[in-house]
């Protein structure tokens, strides 16, 4: 991977045209960034993967052992199969919803296009208790079902367990971006389809869905890609035998120097870069474009009453699975005592009071350091973007692929790298220690959570036709004020999409922090509900606290999806438009 | 947006220009228990302000290895005594000689502080069973109070521990039973234990947590997690089993501390009887290592330094422990963590050929029963293998000495054990399914 600056300086050097340059620049400015903030920490950790443990000399030893142990065989193989099931299993959760929201007119699209997306701030630990209290095998259902039907179901147990709360937690990143995508497609295709008498069913599995290909596996992609390398979930349900639970038991534990765990950090590295090629492979040579943008989508139609309630039921059963870990967390913090029981003994406020007197700064931190990561992001996301879909920049297919490498990189890996590579940087203007400088932070949660807003911000720019562009500067327009005045109002959806995937997720991040944090009076939210959940008396404040953390995210995304519905109508009332 | 950034840079610059008073120290243990240390000490000392930096111990240890060129840190204050150990041989510690009057040299046969002076112990730790009262009732179970009780099949599935590669409290149950009981014996007890659990947690807190919530009957814990929860209204007890491990919890100064002094007055502080009476707040429930504070202890609170506390109680043979540390971890995680579907498919298949033939004189079905109890609790090494330095050095890499030739890779010997593991069990079950199918 070293040789990506080269490559991108060596474009740089070919600059014959005056405006590519610009374009070079801001390459080579990413590359540089992303090599600081994520290659080189991550090398500094990860190198060992390539060293005899002993001798400490260079060797691939690690990896036959690798493949020769078949506990870690066996991993893969449960790994890929549970990645695999939660994209189908999370499809089916978002598919109906995306569809239903976007393709008719329906009462509370907005509400239900923002509360779908809060299965995604699932905060650390509190979330795994609430989950456990209501699905788990003493959990509020289980025990109704033993006491009426006399069976349970094992919701949270082995693989199955782990498809089940992966596919409800992350299935938002395919609805954000379907529904993003669908908004997109040209009306005029689906006219076409319809005047050539094509409706229903038909319609939608041969025009529509996909036409709304890019932002559907831009989704799955990051499903399938955060699956595979998501170690929270396995290790809430004590599932060992996957891969990323390996790299971190091994990475982990006290003393231990076990080169096995950096193998598989590198192996998850790779194998995310790989899955992300296969959905380039299958796009190529496919065109997406839409050229018109005023008729906003879809041509929406209402539905007939009985219509109307199939599609109440359907959104209601469906939100009512995926909300009820934050109903449990709900019941988490208003609880008293919780414990064998279908709901809690009692209800209070106090753990709210708590929260409020002691930890208030961590709100504000939260607000601060997520918001500012997740405006980092989308620039960089549009940049990357641009160049890379839009340029013949060498080696800019790099700079995605080193992005999305990101999402591969377990936290505690990135955040020993940043110290490894940032303590004893001595910051100018009093603000000390770099490690231990809370922007740090924030750099740390704008690298991590850089493939999100990546994702849906191609898949925006997949939807933009190029003629657009060509049309503006045949108009004598230059590339940036093409880039800022064409592209990126086009992209509007993708991008909000992107900031709030970003925000949200980076709003209880927890596992990169936990070790750059430096101060408590530094510490966002996650690491507040980290302190409360190392006692039993702080369950309830730390579910107090992890409720703040949704609203917080919900109102964000509320509020973006009011701009998205302002953007579209302003647009919709352009000439040229229906309605 | 700015404002908070600006407000936030000022608040930076000062709390930077107040560091000359500052104590840091960099701790595992909850808000409940450094708040009420940091409000005493503040008092008694008003010279030092206490900032606390809450790490998890794995974190911590990382952090203070990674920062060590221009270490911020003054103290180390956490449970596991391995994690010190591990910074003691890195020289991240620093021996400064503190006086220690009035603190006895061992509590419950382990000694209380670091014999070569880097770190000392400060509250006394049991290991204890927890259980879930509301559970228990529910499921008509008796309450186990030894560890061979939790053997019993009628246990199964009810029982939950952490990995003690996980967490540093947990090895030592773990070595405590197989010094206890012997190598061969202590590793069949584990087994047949964890047959019957539910689960094995990645976080030493997760057991406390599945047994507050009700999702497992009985938790493996040390003592202050099961004390805690039953002082913050769960319905939940804790019981001593006979054989126990008390570990102390501990302090240590880190090297080149910035404010030496005031680490060492912390410390200090902790030790007097004033610091120690601080342990006894109902949200900490650890036990005091100066037995003079036991004097005004409330009725029923438990007294490691009393004839009658843990009868058990072994003299914990801390060099053993330490030989094969990394070792004990692997084997536990391969044999158990990693292969528990396995293991209680096995256990369970014994435990149902056993009840069948429970008053048969089926000789037949009896041995092949003994040979699947054989198959689950052997072993791939000896214990002479476990205490070869060539041996158990695979898996202290960063702790051999340089003249110790150490023989294959972790990857390796891992591989082997495991294979070694799977097949037995799986033969274990196909016998004892094939002996409860007899009658």
């Amino acid at each position: 991977m070293s040789d990506i600056p080269q490559s991108a300086r060596s474009a740089g050097r070919f600059t014959l045209f005056p405006r590519l340059s610009g374009v070079a620049i801001t390459g080579i400015l990413i590359a540089i960034f992303l090599m600081a903030f994520l290659v080189l920490p991550v090398i500094q950790v990860i190198y060992v993967a390539f060293l005899d443990a002993q001798s400490g000399t260079m060797t691939f030893q690690n990896f036959r052992d690798f493949f020769n142990t078949s506990l870690f065989r066996e991993s893969f193989v449960n790994s890929f199969y549970v990645s695999a099931m939660s994209v189908v299993f999370a499809t089916i959760i978002a598919l109906p919803l995306a569809y239903i929201t976007t393709r008719f007119n329906f009462a509370g699209s907005a509400i239900i296009q923002s509360l779908g997306f809060i299965p995604l701030i699932m905060p650390p630990f509190v979330g795994a208790v609430a989950m456990s209290l209501l699905f788990g095998r003493n959990g509020t259902v289980n025990l109704l079902l033993d006491q009426y039907f006399g069976f349970k179901v094992p919701f949270m147990e082995g693989l199955n367990g782990v498809i089940f709360v992966q596919s409800i937690h992350y299935f938002p990143f395919i609805l954000i971006n379907l529904s993003a995508s669908l908004r997109n497609i040209d009306r005029s295709m689906e006219e076409a389809a319809q005047n050539l008498g094509s409706s229903g069913m038909r319609m939608f599995r041969r025009i529509v869905f996909p036409l709304a290909m890019p932002g559907y596996l831009a989704g799955a992609a990051l499903v399938f890609i955060k699956v595979f390398d998501d170690l929270g979930t396995p290790l809430l349900l004590n599932v060992n035998t996957m891969l990323a639970p390996q790299a971190y038991l091994r990475i982990t534990g006290v003393g231990i120097n076990d080169p096995m765990g950096y193998v598989i950090s590198f192996i998850l590295v790779a194998f995310s870069i790989f899955a992300l090629w296969t959905s380039f492979l299958f796009m190529r040579g496919k065109d997406y474009a839409t050229v018109q943008k005023g008729g906003g989508g879809l041509s929406k139609r209402d539905l007939a009453p009985r219509e109307k309630l199939v599609a109440w039921a359907v959104i209601l059963f469906i939100l009512a699975l995926v909300l009820a870990p934050h109903f449990g967390l709900m019941l988490l913090a208003f609880g008293t005592i919780w414990s064998f029981s279908p709901l809690p003994d009692g209800f209070t406020l106090q753990h709210f009071g708590t929260v409020f007197t002691t930890s208030s700064q961590y709100i504000w931190n939260t607000i601060l350091y997520a918001g500012t990561a997740a405006i980092l992001d989308v620039i960089l996301g549009v940049a990357i973007a641009y160049i890379v879909l839009r340029t013949g920049l060498i080696g800019r297919k790099w700079l995605d692929y080193m992005a999305t490498a990101a999402l591969a990189v377990p936290g505690v890996v990135l955040g020993i790298g940043y110290l490894r590579m940032f303590h004893g940087v001595q910051l100018p203007f009093g603000l000390g220690q770099m490690s231990s400088f809370w922007g740090l932070i924030i750099v740390a949660l704008a690298v991590r959570r850089l493939p999100y807003a990546l994702r849906a911000c191609m898949a925006a720019l997949q939807q933009v036709a190029l003629s657009l562009e060509e049309a503006a500067e045949s108009l004598g327009a230059n590339k940036s004020s093409t880039v800022r005045r064409i592209v990126v109002p086009l992209m509007t959806g993708g991008i909000l999409a992107g900031f709030v995937t970003s925000f949200a997720t980076a709003a209880v991040e927890l596992s990169a922090t936990i070790m750059l944090v430096g101060r408590a009076s530094d510490a966002p939210l996650a690491y507040g509900i980290y302190l409360y959940m190392q006692s039993p008396a702080g369950r309830g404040a730390g579910a107090a606290l992890g409720i703040l953390a949704v609203v917080i995210v919900a109102l964000g995304t509320y509020l973006s999806q009011r701009i998205i519905e302002k953007d579209r109508n302003r647009r919709a009332a352009a000439p040229g438009a229906e309605q | 947006m700015k404002k908070l950034m600006f407000t936030t840079a000022l608040a930076l610059i000062a709390s930077a220009s107040a560091h000359a008073d500052t104590v840091v120290v960099v701790t595992s243990f909850p808000q409940d228990l450094t708040n009420p240390f940091k409000a005493a000490f503040e008092a008694a000392h008003p010279e030092h302000t206490l900032e606390v930096v809450s790490r998890n111990t794995n974190a911590s240890v990382a952090y203070l290895q990674e920062t060590r060129n221009s270490n911020t840190t003054d103290l180390f204050w956490a449970s596991a005594p391995d994690a010190f150990e591990v910074l003691k041989s890195e020289g991240l510690l620093a021996n400064v000689g503190i006086s220690v009057e009035g603190i006895p040299d061992a509590v419950g046969g382990y000694p209380i502080n670091d014999p070569d002076g880097y770190y000392y112990g400060f509250a006394a730790s049991g290991y204890g069973i927890m259980y879930n009262t509301r559970y228990v009732a529910a499921n008509g179970l008796p309450v186990a109070e030894e560890w061979d009780d939790l053997m019993r099949a009628e246990y199964n599935g009810h029982v939950a521990m952490s990995s003690p590669s996980r967490s540093g409290t947990t090895h030592l149950t773990v070595e405590t039973l197989l010094q206890g009981d012997g190598w061969e014996e202590g590793w069949a007890k584990w087994k047949w234990i964890s047959g019957n659990m539910n689960t094995v947690t990645e976080r030493s807190f997760g057991v406390p947590d599945a047994v507050n919530s009700g999702s497992t009957g009985f938790g493996i814990v040390i003592d202050f997690f099961g004390l805690a929860s039953n002082a913050s209204g769960f319905p939940v007890e804790l019981v001593y089993p006979s054989l126990t491990a008390i570990v102390p919890a501990n302090i240590g100064i880190v090297a080149n501390a910035p404010n030496s002094q005031g680490a060492q007055d912390f410390v200090e502080f902790v030790l007097s009887p004033e610091g120690q009476r601080v342990l006894l707040n109902p949200a900490i429930m650890r036990l005091p290592v100066n037995p003079e504070v036991y004097e005004d202890v409330p009725e029923g609170f438990p007294n490691p330094f009393s004839e009658d506390f843990a009868p058990g109680a072994i003299a914990f043979d801390v060099d053993k422990s330490g030989a094969r540390y990394n070792l004990v971890n692997s084997l536990f995680d391969v044999m158990i963590t990693y292969r528990l579907n396995d293991l209680r498919a096995a256990v369970a298949a014994v435990q149902a050929a056993e009840a069948v033939h429970a008053d048969s004189d089926n000789a037949e079905a009896l041995a092949l029963i003994a040979e699947a109890r054989a198959l689950v609790e052997a072993l791939p090494i000896t214990e002479e293998q476990s205490l070869d330095p060539s041996y158990a050095g695979v898996f202290q890499i960063s702790r051999v000495s340089a003249d110790v030739a150490v023989v294959g890779r972790q990857a390796e010997v891992e591989q082997a054990w495991d294979g070694f593991t799977v097949a037995n069990y799986a033969k274990a079950k196909e016998l004892a399914d094939r002996a409860a199918a007899m009658r």
